[in-house]
């Protein structure tokens, strides 16, 4: 849905939508109260439909992809793996090794506060991982796995990434770096 | 931090810089908030008079009382015009006419004090007072509310004038303007619904 009040442009046509809503409700109130109050519902959601019909601006533009390196002589390795994941097999050469467990949350967990045991599963899964793994440490993702490496690549850095995930895990990393990327 | 990161095909050292999580820029999402959280005060303020109105049952003007809705019409008129000198202001400033920009900046300031001194006015020759029953408080919360808004926008939109006249604005930063506009349209918007439902419904 666009924001009505995102620009002054947005607030004038909005003006211009509320004027003309206005309008019909009154007009349609004098006939017959009733039809004011259908006239007021329907401005509402004719307005609200002509909301999330609006495209939002740079909403479709595909984020743009990161990419990362690390000094001479260090190799991080980024180790993504989905909840649960019990156990990960990867040739591991790196000086250093990040394991990111995105705290991966459905819409009514979200709603609902389930978001902080979500994150706790993510934490158990990430230390879990990071204690059988030598120069590894945990951490704690956003509930999205390509923001949640996102946020890895800005804070540390790395020079390629291992996926632990099914195909769908795996692809919403992909998709949001130039760096290698292998599965698990 | 040693390692760094950054956008494709961007040359960049160090970490890249923190990035919105939006797309909206920190100045207009601020403001949108601040919009956000005005129409919940004006939303409890319509809660206060539909309550009187609707679920009380008010008689609404309670007789012998009269709104004068023919001024306020004619000064919801000024408040629309004014918000398209606004719209003016800033399309002309987009095109890089400053006296475009000035003019319509003048003009859209004019027209909102000649609204608040109307309503001014209008409170002064009304006769009624806030302790003459449900019916008076709510009419003058709810313009009154209306009211002290247009001046915050006033006050807003002096200063946009004078920075206008000093030339701080260009066709390439005119941010300032912007955001007096939307709060500008905003208060326009709320008197439509406060004119629609306390005048003429």
């Amino acid at each position: 849905m666009r924001n009505p009040l995102r620009s002054e442009a947005d607030a004038f046509r909005f003006l211009v939508a509320v004027i003309v809503g206005a309008l019909v409700i009154v007009g349609a109130a004098y006939v017959n109260t009733w039809l004011g109050v259908a006239a007021a519902i329907a401005a509402v959601v004719g307005v609200g439909w002509w909301l999330k019909q609006e495209p939002v601006p740079g909403a479709s533009d595909p984020a743009p992809k990161l990419t990362s390196s690390t000094p001479a002589g260090t190799h991080r390795v980024l180790l993504v793996a989905a909840p649960g994941t019990e156990s990960v097999r990867f040739a591991n050469s790196a000086a250093e090794v990040v394991v990111v467990v995105p705290a991966l949350a459905t819409k009514v967990e979200a709603l609902t506060g389930g978001v902080d045991d979500r994150r706790a599963d993510a934490e158990r899964t990430a230390e879990a991982l990071a204690a059988r793994i030598p120069n590894a440490r945990a951490r704690v993702g956003a509930d999205d796995p390509g923001l949640a490496v996102e946020d890895a690549l800005r804070e540390f850095g790395a020079d390629e990434i291992v996926v632990a995930g099914d195909d769908e895990f795996v692809e919403s990393v992909r998709s949001r770096v130039t760096i290698p990327v292998s599965r698990a | 931090m040693a390692a760094h990161a950054h956008a494709e095909h961007v040359e960049h050292h160090g970490p890249p810089a923190p990035h919105f999580s939006s797309r909206v820029t920190p100045g207009v999402l601020g403001m949108f908030l601040f919009i956000a959280s005005e129409i919940m005060l004006f939303g409890s303020f319509f809660t206060a008079y539909f309550f009187v109105r609707v679920v009380n049952g008010t008689p609404w003007p309670t007789p012998p009382f009269h709104l004068p809705v023919y001024v306020a019409f004619v000064n919801t008129c000024i408040l629309v015009t004014s918000s398209f000198t606004m719209h003016w202001a800033l399309q002309s400033i987009k095109r890089g006419n400053v006296w475009g920009l000035r003019a319509g900046l003048l003009l859209t300031f004019l027209m909102g004090l000649t609204f608040l001194i109307t309503q001014a006015v209008e409170y002064s020759r009304i006769g009624f007072n806030t302790t003459d029953g449900a019916f008076a408080t709510i009419f003058f919360c709810l313009t009154g509310l209306h009211g002290v808004h247009v001046f915050v926008g006033l006050s807003i939109l002096l200063f946009m004038t004078i920075r206008a006249f000093r030339g701080h604005f260009s066709a390439e930063h005119h941010h300032g303007v912007e955001i007096g506009g939307i709060y500008w349209h905003f208060v326009d918007v709320m008197w439509i619904v406060v004119y629609m439902t306390v005048y003429i419904l």
